[in-house]
């Protein structure tokens, strides 16, 4: 395999913003990323993601800030000089070229000798399986074939620094799975350095490296899947990160690592991971960590409302008797109008400060 | 015309069916008004006009009429004045408005304006806009003054009531027209092709060359086609600001002089005849042109 990626040692993002007439779409991202690695930044429609992306491939001019690549100030460059591959969302295949031409496009415009640009051009047509259809126009591809030419035209220069926004957020849920094994392959047999855009949460913990969660332009939480998985940093990463049920309640007691929090007939003992000590707090706690039956400790009395079958167990949604709803997952028969009692252990109750930050906009990707 | 209601058979599918495959529905009789309105309007008296030109008034057969316009070099020449002022102007009206269409692309302070200005000529006329032609490019106009009073020129130049006053009024009136039309073959085009090439490493020249002219192509035909009509009709700017009589007696003022001055009606439809063929010809050649191009999706809006 010689399509290898140029090499680097870091990319360094200095308080990158951007803001679109006062609105602050992108505020002050710090982020450093190094050689190799697999980052992907994480937030829902209208976070910021594209804008980021924009920014670092030089399609958008910064509001503040600055970027670095080792230590060559890079932000007042041109997109055609920086020598970033992207993938964009749509594609943006050129559509009156051959696949073969899209890929060899940025070769042409790099003026690399046509017997170098065949052997890379077949080189990158290869790697991601597209032989038989090297002649077709993009019209004539499904989704996933264009989503691996789109691929293959990015690296086929061997960038530094390839940056994917949402590459299969248009395709069908297996081509999905079967694209991501597939990225993730390219990722490993390339060593490519890649920035990647997404709204879906699984996605990013299978994929990434290191995962940053946006909201409303600003950085939540940087880390590992592991780290952003079991230790969000606050309520608001947790519930992206799968803690559906959120109970706001009042803080009745509170130790360094423990806290118990009560009201509404309801007390529920967890982690206290935000050195919390008195006032309101939330409770976040995921649907498959609840136990049905067995009460111990942190107990919810439960009426049964919709039940949603999952092959293995079930999804079920509830109500508490002050009619706060509850998710969980289960895979006891259940019947809508059954009461249960659920309990959940108190390492899996993570409790956090009421949300401070504005409420994520609504505003369309 | 009308959904059949045919029995479907056993092995075929019904009749409905096969012919909407072939795109023939109900949905067709929405053109009958269009056609009638075609029919009544524009084929009759077309019909008409070339039945007309094949029976001349003077008799000698049913070319004699053609014969005379090819045979006599004061008619005959009308067709190469006409494609003289014609065709320039509408390769200029198209090679100008893409560079401006171009530009004006991306939403900017100041667009509306800008267009707004860009546009108004068609509301003129060409009345108006030839009345403003002589009053500004006469030998006693502001441009000649502004260049005698520079010391630029000595005496001053002939700009109106030849050539040049002709193709100036056409490229006035015919403009705005190629630059609407261009502008929205551009807007079609989808802008991410542009950012994607530039992460590819290609500079604007190269951009607009390999990515954006090619998908553009296709339009730029239509817009000549349209931009080349409207200029081989033209006759009110022919008369005002040209020479009708001599240096810019175009075709249609030809046809005009042999129908409504000698009252030669069938001379005057052979004219017409004639003129229509000639345009059919450039365009039939353009579009043979442009079917060699690349007419797919251009990814955008359009
Ligand atoms: N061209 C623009 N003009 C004004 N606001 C914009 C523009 N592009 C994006 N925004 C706003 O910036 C925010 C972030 O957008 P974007 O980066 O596209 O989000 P994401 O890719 O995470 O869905 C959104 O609130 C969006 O409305
Ligand atoms: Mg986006």
């Amino acid at each position: 395999m010689t399509v290898r990626a140029r090499q680097f040692d870091e990319l360094r993002l200095d308080g990158v913003s951007r803001s679109y007439g006062g609105h602050a779409a992108l505020a002050g991202l710090d982020l450093t990323i190094g050689c190799g690695e697999f980052v992907a930044l994480l937030g829902p429609s209208g976070c910021g993601k594209t804008t980021a992306l924009n920014c670092v491939a030089g399609l958008l001019p910064l509001s503040g800030g600055s970027i670095w690549l080792d230590d060559k100030r890079i932000d007042g460059l041109p997109p055609e000089r920086r020598d970033f591959g992207m993938v964009f969302q749509n594609y943006a295949l050129f559509p009156h070229m051959s696949v073969r031409r899209n890929i060899a496009f940025g070769l042409r415009m790099h003026k690399v000798p046509k017997a170098e640009r065949d052997r890379r051009v077949e080189e990158a047509i290869s790697l991601v399986q597209l032989n038989e259809h090297a002649a077709k126009f993009p019209g004539q591809l499904s989704g996933g074939q264009q989503q691996r030419v789109a691929i293959a035209r990015a690296v086929a220069l061997q960038p530094p620094l390839v940056l994917m926004d949402e590459p299969l957020s248009n395709l069908d849920a297996t081509l999905r799975l079967e694209m991501r094994t597939e990225i993730r392959r390219l990722h490993q047999t390339l060593g490519l350095t890649t920035v990647y855009v997404t709204h879906d949460q699984e996605e990013a913990l299978s994929l990434a490296d290191r995962l940053v969660v946006l909201r409303a332009g600003s950085v939540q939480q940087i880390g590992t899947p592991e780290e952003v998985y079991a230790h969000p940093a606050n309520r608001y990463v947790a519930g992206f990160m799968g803690y559906r049920n959120m109970f706001e309640l009042d803080v009745i007691e509170s130790e360094q690592a423990r806290v118990v929090l009560g009201g509404d007939g309801l007390k529920l003992r967890g982690v206290n991971c935000e050195a919390i000590s008195s006032g309101r707090a939330v409770a976040a706690i995921r649907p498959e960590d609840f136990v049905v039956g067995k009460a111990i400790a942190n107990r919810l009395e439960v009426g049964v409302e919709v039940v949603e079958y999952h092959g293995r167990d079930q999804s079920v949604q509830g109500r508490l008797r002050t009619g706060e709803a509850v998710h969980f997952r289960t895979d006891q028969r259940l019947a809508p109008g059954d009461d249960v009692t659920l309990s959940v252990p108190e390492e899996r109750v993570l409790v956090f400060s009421p949300d401070t930050p504005p409420p994520p906009t609504e505003a369309s990707g | 015309m009308t959904a059949a209601t045919g029995q479907p058979t056993a092995t075929r599918p019904a009749l409905r069916h096969r012919l909407a495959e072939r795109g023939i529905d109900r949905a067709l009789l929405l053109l009958v008004p269009g056609l009638i309105f075609i029919a009544v309007l524009f084929l009759y008296p077309f019909l008409y006009g070339v039945g007309l030109s094949f029976s001349p008034q003077q008799g000698g057969g049913p070319f004699a009429n053609y014969r005379k316009f090819f045979d006599d070099p004061y008619l005959r020449n009308t067709l190469w004045t006409t494609f003289r002022l014609a065709l320039p102007a509408a390769l200029i009206n198209v090679l100008a408005s893409i560079p401006m269409a171009y530009k004006l692309r991306r939403p900017f302070r100041g667009k509306r304006t800008l267009t707004t200005l860009l546009v108004v000529p068609i509301t003129l006329g060409t009345v108006l806009t030839a009345e403003g032609l002589l009053e500004y490019l006469a030998p006693a106009g502001w441009l000649n003054k502004t260049l005698l009073a520079l010391h630029l020129i000595d005496q001053p130049i002939e700009l109106v009531h030849n050539y040049w006053g002709v193709l100036f009024s056409l490229i006035i009136t015919g403009f705005p027209f190629a630059f609407l039309l261009t502008m929205s073959y551009l807007s079609g085009i989808d802008p991410t092709l542009e950012s994607a090439a530039a992460t590819l490493g290609a500079g604007w020249r190269e951009r607009f060359r390999f990515i954006t002219l090619p998908l553009l192509a296709p339009g730029l035909a239509i817009t000549f086609c349209l931009s080349f009509v409207l200029a081989f009709s033209v006759f009110p700017s022919a008369f005002l600001v040209g020479d009708p009589s001599g240096r810019t007696r175009v075709i249609s003022i030809a046809a005009y002089h042999a129908a409504l001055e000698q009252f030669d009606f069938s001379l005057g439809s052979t004219i017409a005849v004639i003129m229509t063929v000639a345009m059919l010809i450039v365009i039939a050649a353009v579009l043979a042109w442009r079917g060699t191009l690349y007419k797919g999706a251009s990814g955008g809006k359009g």
